[in-house]
């Protein structure tokens, strides 16, 4: 398993619950390596103050991804539907996947939940999860005695 | 659900150089994710182009090349760092020859949550005719 982006010691994002996940991928039809491909692709973007997660979810209608939060981890739970064919309709190719996915991705650190937005454009899901403030780092200034 | 199509790499597949001759923009090109069916009188075509709007696709039928193109700016913020990669972004190549004569001017596209939909109408030539079969 490629573990790419660190921070500092504790964070891996891919620390998921790898074991969960292969099950539910399973279910995610149109992708044979199903143990090695994960569903939906997720990029992570960080800075001191948020974490910005995007996901690539093409033709997904938004009541049908669930959201969750639970501490540091974010939980993204959701069914692609197939598209289905019409009368005397026959395919050709069949190469865009469908099906459940969940996800599980671990934050660097903790997030106000009250606060966290998610924005589907494009076929794309932007999560902005904005840093809780008692996970800020605090600025200490030294004092001359 | 648990239906299993033959094994393929899921992940977002470059589209290989050799088929794109001229080329002025740099970055990368992904090859779409398609699902075609046909009926009797239409072709349709299903594109996945996550990050593309409207106004960012091209799709051209010259000859009998089918040719769908989606040009994709990168996303860029200097207050934030990609800690985690799964996906790179840059634009969309890829073409089709089609068999059947097409009626051009009622080809229709549209783009939806970041999928592309195209009707191609068959031509009334090309549309599979009854027979009817007398009793002699």
């Amino acid at each position: 398993m490629a573990r790419i982006g660190r921070i500092g010691l504790s964070w891996d994002p891919l620390r998921e619950m790898e074991q969960l996940e292969r099950d539910w991928s399973k279910l995610f039809s149109g992708f044979g390596r199903a143990a090695a491909v994960k569903y939906p692709p997720v990029n992570v973007f960080t800075s001191e103050e948020d974490v910005v997660v995007t996901s690539e979810l093409p033709g997904v209608n938004p009541e049908d991804v669930d959201l969750t939060i639970t501490g540091d981890v974010l939980t993204l739970k959701g069914t692609r539907r197939r598209q289905e064919l019409g009368e005397g309709q026959t395919w050709h190719r069949r190469e865009r996947g469908y099906g459940d996915f969940y996800r599980t991705i671990q934050l660097p650190y903790n997030v106000d939940s009250a606060k966290v937005e998610a924005k589907y454009n494009k076929g794309i899901l932007r999560i902005t999860l904005p840093r809780a403030e008692a996970d800020k780092p605090r600025k200490i200034s030294v004092k001359t005695a | 659900m648990a239906e299993v199509e033959k094994s393929r790499e899921a992940k977002k597949q470059e589209t290989p150089g050799n088929i794109i001759t001229e080329r002025i923009r740099t970055g990368r090109i992904y090859m779409p994710d398609v699902d075609i069916s046909e009926d009797r009188d239409n072709l349709v075509l299903y594109a996945d182009l996550p990050g593309a709007g409207d106004e960012d696709v091209s799709v051209t039928l010259e000859n009998d090349v089918l040719t769908i193109e989606a040009k994709i700016l990168p996303e860029k913020s200097d207050a934030h760092r990609l800690s985690h990669a799964e996906y790179g972004t840059g634009d969309y190549f890829r073409s089709f020859t089609i068999n059947e004569p097409i009626d051009r001017e009622k080809i229709e596209a549209k783009m939806k949550d970041g999928v592309l939909r195209i009707v191609l109408p068959k031509k009334e030539e090309a549309k599979p005719k009854q027979i009817k079969i007398h009793a002699g």
